[in-house]
């Protein structure tokens, strides 16, 4: 058994005919917690579609627990994906159906476990993410950072070897913040999980993680632990970390001269 | 100039085009949906379930409907009847309206805008908040379990609805006639079960609703699954799928009289 949980070797990827990822490498070990950042719109969420083989890679493969996704059939896939977890970045919850129903969802699609097994591992995940008390609350009762455990309750229900994180810090408070990345970690740790964490929360992310790659306009720009990403006088990663509004990244989206945009260049 | 007149011409084929593309699209998804329907004879709660959304939460908009109609075709066809000195036929027409047509008919057309829209908007605000990839990354197939249940559930209800459309109908019709207006009583009821034959009016309306079930159904759940995960995309789908399923009914409707009743 190989140590890379994630192997990703010279990824492309083009929705129709935008290339949106280019000559991705990427590897992340088993055990580990893997954090993938970039700006919105570089590719992040389309990195986790072809992770898990909702997209076809353009070029290059990647390989989850040495199976190629890309390469694999209909019931070959879905075999894989229960063992994966995503967590999208609004928890994805299924709004007709409660908390207590939401986590025992897969557990009751995919196993004939008797109605009080599930019970205890049900209580058992909400216990985990701290949410036992809100199991007979609907999701349109919860609060964002509440929907988020909720579905990491759901992804961890069968006891996934990899969870993928969509974003899971954006838009939370600082306190729901800091919850959250304790408990990425805490699950990896005691679930025994690998975890990839796409976000573009650097000052959480840093905390907690093992290893980090930055992308950018689809192609990987830096790479290393959160000690060399720190350290890092790379300008991109510079601004990213200090989070300084003009950079290698212009805070201009690019627009004709403003000034002969307003008709004032005639003047 | 004639690129002036070419330019219409183009943007009119480009939506023939587009439209026989999504009438194959569509009619690819419902193979499809035939084709997964394996989960719902293995789990039938999950089209009970539907049944109650689709079919029994339509039921009061179809009852009073049905009852309106027949009361307004007791008065009409008394009008009518009346300057032959034949009102004793009352029985039939309304009955014979009824079950061939006004029933699946009006039924249907109800039924698009009342739980067709409904599913539409459901599969895709589910889409736009990806409980839809949700299910595909849990390893559970979004047809076989959103889709084909809601179908299942809107095929079993159509022609129970358009059933008791026409009971209603039939009702109204007979308080209008009867109770109200004065026709003779024995001879509503008896004119009417001598002319309603079973396989030429009853099951004939009875197909007739299966098929605008299945019409309608499939081109709810498509809207939904095909439409854009944006509120706009969301709305636009629903109005899309009352729009052409009710053209889609009246047209099957026309097709399916004309091979059901010649005239012989
Ligand atoms: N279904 C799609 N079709 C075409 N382009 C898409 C689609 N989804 C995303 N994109 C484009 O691909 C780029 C990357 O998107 P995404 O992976 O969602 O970015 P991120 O998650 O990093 O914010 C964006 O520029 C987006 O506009
Ligand atoms: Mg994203």
């Amino acid at each position: 058994m190989s140590d890379n949980l994630v192997e990703i070797r010279d990824l492309s990827f083009a929705y129709t005919d935008r290339l949106v990822l280019q000559g991705i490498n990427l590897t992340a070990r088993r055990g580990q917690v893997v954090a993938i950042m970039g700006n919105s719109g570089c590719g992040k969420t389309t990195l986790m579609r072809l992770i898990g083989g909702q997209l076809k890679p353009t070029r290059g493969k990647v390989w989850v627990d040495g199976q190629s996704v890309g390469d694999l059939d209909f019931a070959g896939l879905y075999r894989l994906r229960r063992r994966m977890g995503m967590l999208f970045q609004f928890g994805a919850l299924f709004t007709d159906m409660s908390v207590y129903d939401n986590v025992a969802f897969q557990l009751r699609e995919h196993t004939d476990l008797p109605e009080e097994m599930i019970r205890d591992l049900v209580l058992m995940k909400l216990n985990a993410v701290g949410l036992r008390g809100a199991q007979d609350l609907m999701p349109s009762e919860l609060s964002g950072g509440m929907a988020r455990r909720v579905a990491l309750a759901r992804a961890i229900a069968l006891d996934p070897m990899l969870i993928m994180y969509d974003e899971p810090f954006a838009g939370l408070d600082p306190i729901s913040l800091g919850v959250a990345g304790d408990l990425i970690r805490r699950l990896t740790d005691t679930l025994g999980l690998t975890s990839l964490v796409v976000t573009h929360d650097v000052q959480e992310s840093l905390k907690i993680v093992d290893y980090v790659y930055f992308i950018s306009e689809g192609v990987i720009v830096a790479q290393g632990t959160p000690q060399d990403i720190r350290a890092s006088e790379l300008p991109y990663v510079h601004q990213f970390v200090h989070g300084e509004e003009d950079g290698p990244v212009p805070f201009h989206h690019p627009a004709p001269d403003y000034a002969e945009e307003l008709g004032l260049a005639h003047a | 100039m004639p690129e002036t007149l070419l330019a219409p011409l183009r943007r009119l084929g480009g939506r023939v085009v587009h439209s026989v593309w999504r009438l194959g699209l569509a009619t690819r998804f419902f193979f499809l949906t035939l084709l997964y329907s394996g989960t719902c004879v293995r789990r039938p709660h999950l089209v009970v379930k539907e049944i109650f959304s689709a079919g029994v939460l339509s039921l009061i908009i179809i009852l009073v409907s049905g009852l309106f109609v027949g009361m307004v075709l007791g008065l009409q066809g008394y009008e009518t009847l009346q300057t032959y000195g034949s009102e004793e036929a009352l029985g039939i027409l309304v009955a014979l309206s009824l079950v061939r047509e006004l029933g699946p008919v009006v039924a249907a057309l109800l039924f698009a805008s009342r739980a067709g829209s409904a599913m539409t908007a459901e599969i895709g605000l589910m889409k736009a908040t990806e409980q839809i990839s949700a299910l595909e990354m849990m390893a559970v197939d979004p047809i076989a379990r959103v889709v084909a249940p809601r179908f299942w559930g809107g095929v079993i209800s159509m022609p129970l609805l358009a059933a008791l459309f026409s009971a209603m109908g039939i009702f109204g019709g007979y308080l209008v006639g009867v109770v109200l207006i004065g026709v003779d009583e024995g001879a509503f009821w008896s004119q009417m079960q001598a002319a309603v034959d079973f396989r030429d009016d009853i099951l004939n309306g009875v197909i007739k609703s299966v098929v605008f079930g299945v019409v309608v159904t499939v081109i709810a759940l498509y809207e939904g699954y095909d439409a854009p995960p944006t509120a706009e995309g969301v709305s636009r789908a629903t109005t899309r799928t009352v729009v052409s399923s009710s053209l889609a009914i009246l047209a099957w409707d026309f097709v399916l009289t004309s091979f059901m009743f010649r005239g012989v």
